[in-house]
């Protein structure tokens, strides 16, 4: 099993001359290779025309491919996915941007009745080839409307594909797997790591992308696989399964406890990659979950069950979850909230130690 | 406070109530009908802004007596009112055939567009090939007046039987056909009101010359999807025909409550700086020439119209529904704009195209014609004799390829 380095350093042989990118610059280049590539793809959300979005992900685009292909939408999120709906029927392949995953609720029931099931309920006469991206995730101090993950109401939702990725190579990978992919895609993007990966060390400078091999991304066109799990770190004792931020803070909590934990980027949500999970789990026999998103009903619920399913006389332990609290997400009590490496890296040694 | 002011009353509530209920015959004066031939006909570029009046007056071209006068009078011959009254008269038929095999339970469900039959027929003939309606599950009409959808496929959709072309998993009249320019049919309301925008977005982005037709009942013009759907068209000039069919009623909830009382429907366009036209939906005649109008607008980059069809739901909204609970049961027949069928049928006859004779022989050959698919499509099953389609094609098109999960789950129901 390669590692997470490994398959990067992988990527890097097969696809070409690279250039040291932020998440927000990777997600960009894949934006433009595929604005490139194929008239049918449009992108367009509030701000994200002239002004490039509020985080620069569409900075250029619009410059560059014109205002038909990128453009300014009205303040209306029900009203952005569904015209992307209509679009998609049409033929055409576009991405629609929320300016933050707090905010897609309004655009709930073109999602969930609408894009996951239009193929279904017309038995294929009519598709929704889209990308909703939604910049996800606390630890920014932005309070109850700027910091939620609310990957758990997509994962729920039969027809949607949920990912979301954890550093720029996937980052670009994937949107563009996302972008290519006849099925809807939500793609979170966790806005803590735009600029630099976090561990949860929220004392310490931040890092950026430019110090981490990670940042070395393909110019060109390459894809990283939906329902593909990747092996971040390689480990003996616990298996955790995780994505986004979260990688980055169990990674660290694992350097700091000294357990040679396996931590799991997940990468795609749902559909997810069960092969990668239930090897590593019946190699360890212990489990650990975790996400920033509230705990009750929380996609780790999803993950729990299934390792108990399909591991069970593997497992010496019971499996773990280290979440946000079961409460919106708090503004002055960031950190308390946040499950940073200390909460993490207990869950490890109750893990190892039960 | 300023001792001058009186002193102040209670607030009260407004609930708006309709004129009609069981047994209390409705005062229609609320339905402000323009007298046929009265209303103007602009120009098709003519900006939103000098819509305003169109919007509160009712464009009508028959008259009582059945002539076609004014400046709305379409360019059609009788071959074309002939095959727009066929066609009217066979989704009357259908519905009614349809009515009758739910009673006896080939069918779980149905929604009959009595009464409305005008507005969806007229409309088709003034679409081109490559435009796409975004239908409610009131306008079986667009499918029925043409040549290309076969009864049998509808029927067959709404028994859910072994031929049926959405595999059993819609409920009845739920009708997909992209061939036809016919979206698929959602149970959410109003959502199929902004993706007919953002079709008509795709096709202007793309250069192309279709445009989109979207529709919208009186009662869901209360969704949010409507008011997004008239700001998208407006912001983006979207070709786009957006149409809101007023039957009077949202199952049981009278227009007032959704947002008509003493204002249109089209005044909501206007104000949203949409062309806005208000007409009447029982006149054949003024719905192509409406339709014509909005379709050459949208086709010539000038922008949406929003149309306003007055009509009446003749019948219950659907075969789960008594409308005798909720308003007088001869309601249909005091409503001021009358029956389309009739009228147009009344029309055709002044013209000497049409006689009485010709009427009840069209209908005997669109009964036959309607008895003999619904054989048809009885011989590929119905919900009586469990002749449906596979239980492991409900894990297909779920996704384009299926996941590990639905095969495992496939494969845990045994199919």
């Amino acid at each position: 099993m390669l590692t997470r380095t490994e398959q990067a350093k992988l990527a890097l042989a097969e696809a070409g001359p690279t250039q040291p990118m932020t998440m927000i610059q990777a997600l960009r280049s894949a934006l433009d290779v595929t604005m490139a590539r194929d008239d049918n793809v449009v992108v367009f959300g509030e701000d994200v025309g002239y002004f490039g979005g509020v985080f620069r992900v569409t900075e250029g685009l619009q410059q560059k491919y014109g205002k038909s292909r990128c453009f300014d939408a009205p303040i209306n999120e029900g009203g952005i996915v569904g015209a992307a709906i209509g679009m998609g029927a049409y033929g055409l392949r576009p991405i629609v941007e929320i300016q933050f995953a707090d905010y897609f609720y309004p655009a709930a029931d073109q999602i969930i009745s609408e894009a996951a099931r239009l193929r279904f309920r017309s038995a294929g006469d009519f598709t929704a080839p889209i990308t909703i991206r939604m910049p996800c995730g606390g630890g920014i101090y932005g309070g109850q409307t700027h910091s939620q993950s609310p990957e758990a109401i997509f994962t729920h939702v039969c027809g949607l594909r949920t990912v979301m990725p954890s550093n720029p190579i996937d980052a670009k990978g994937l949107l563009i797997s996302a972008i290519e992919c006849d099925d809807p895609v939500i793609f979170l993007e966790p806005k803590r790591l735009y600029n630099g990966p976090f561990d949860g060390h929220h004392d310490r400078p931040v890092v950026p992308w430019s110090k981490h091999e990670l940042c070395n991304v393909p110019e060109g066109h390459y894809t990283t696989p939906l329902e593909s799990a990747a092996v971040f770190r390689s480990g003996a004792a616990l298996t955790v399964l995780t994505y986004g931020t979260m990688v980055w803070v169990s990674a660290c909590a694992a350097a700091e406890t000294g357990i040679d934990a396996e931590i799991i980027d997940l990468r795609s949500l749902w559909p997810l990659d069960i092969q990668t999970i239930e090897a590593s789990v019946k190699k360890t026999g212990r489990c650990v979950v975790v996400h920033e998103a509230t705990r009750t009903c929380g996609f780790g619920a999803e993950l729990a069950s299934m390792v108990q399913e399909r591991c069970f006389y593997h497992l010496e332990a019971p499996i773990e979850r280290v979440t946000g609290w079961d409460t919106p997400y708090p503004h002055a009590q960031e950190w308390a909230y946040f499950p940073g490496p200390e909460r993490v890296g207990a869950a490890f040694k109750r893990a190892v130690e039960a | 406070m300023d001792q001058q002011q009186p002193p102040a009353t209670p607030l009260q509530l407004h609930v708006p109530e309709p004129t009609g209920r069981p047994g209390v015959a409705t005062d229609f004066s609320f339905l402000h009908v323009s007298p046929a031939g009265e209303v103007r006909r602009p120009p098709v570029d003519t900006p939103h802004s000098e819509t305003q009046d169109l919007a509160y007056a009712l464009i009508r071209v028959l008259d009582e007596q059945g002539r076609a006068v004014g400046p709305w009078v379409p360019d059609l011959d009788a071959v074309q009112l002939r095959r727009g009254l066929r066609a009217m008269m066979k989704t009357r038929i259908f519905d009614a055939r349809m009515l009758i095999a739910q009673r006896q339970k080939k069918l779980s469900f149905y929604m009959q567009c009595l009464g409305e039959e005008a507005i969806a027929v007229a409309h088709s003939l003034a679409l081109k090939a490559g435009d796409m309606c975004f239908p409610t599950y009131r306008q079986q009409g667009l499918l029925l007046a043409r040549d290309d959808v076969s009864m049998v496929e509808m029927m067959c959709q709404l028994m859910s039987n072994e031929r049926d072309p959405l595999k059993g998993r819609q409920l009845p009249v739920m009708y997909s056909y992209k061939r036809a320019g016919f979206f698929t049919i959602s149970g959410n309301l109003a959502t199929q009101f902004i993706q007919s925008v953002g079709w008509a977005m795709a096709s202007a982005i793309k250069g192309d010359t279709k445009i989109a037709s979207g529709w919208i009942g009186d009662g869901s013009t209360a969704e949010s999807d409507f008011h997004t759907a008239l700001t998208f068209a407006h912001v983006y000039r979207a070709p786009v025909i957006l149409n809101v069919v007023n039957n009077q009623w949202a199952i049981s909830t009278f227009q007032a409550i959704a947002g008509g009382e003493s204002t249109t429907f089209a005044a909501k366009g206007v104000g949203c700086g949409i062309a806005s036209l208000r007409v009447d939906g029982n006149d054949f005649l003024a719905v192509y020439a409406a339709s014509v109008w909005a379709a050459e607008r949208a086709r010539r980059n000038l922008g949406p119209t929003l149309i306003e069809w007055v009509t009446y739901r003749a019948g219950p909204h659907s075969t789960s529904d008594d409308p005798s609970k909720y308003r007088p049961a001869d309601d249909w027949q005091r409503f001021p704009l009358g029956d389309p069928i009739e009228r147009l049928k009344v029309h055709l006859i002044g013209l000497g195209e049409w006689s009485p004779a010709q009427h009840e022989q069209a209908r005997k050959e669109l009964e036959a014609e309607v008895a003999a698919a619904q054989k048809e499509a009885e011989s590929h099953g119905s919900l009586l004799d469990g002749h449906i389609p596979s239980a492991a094609s409900m894990f297909e098109d779920v996704y384009r390829d299926m996941p590990w999960h639905l095969r495992e789950q496939r494969q845990q129901l045994g199919v």
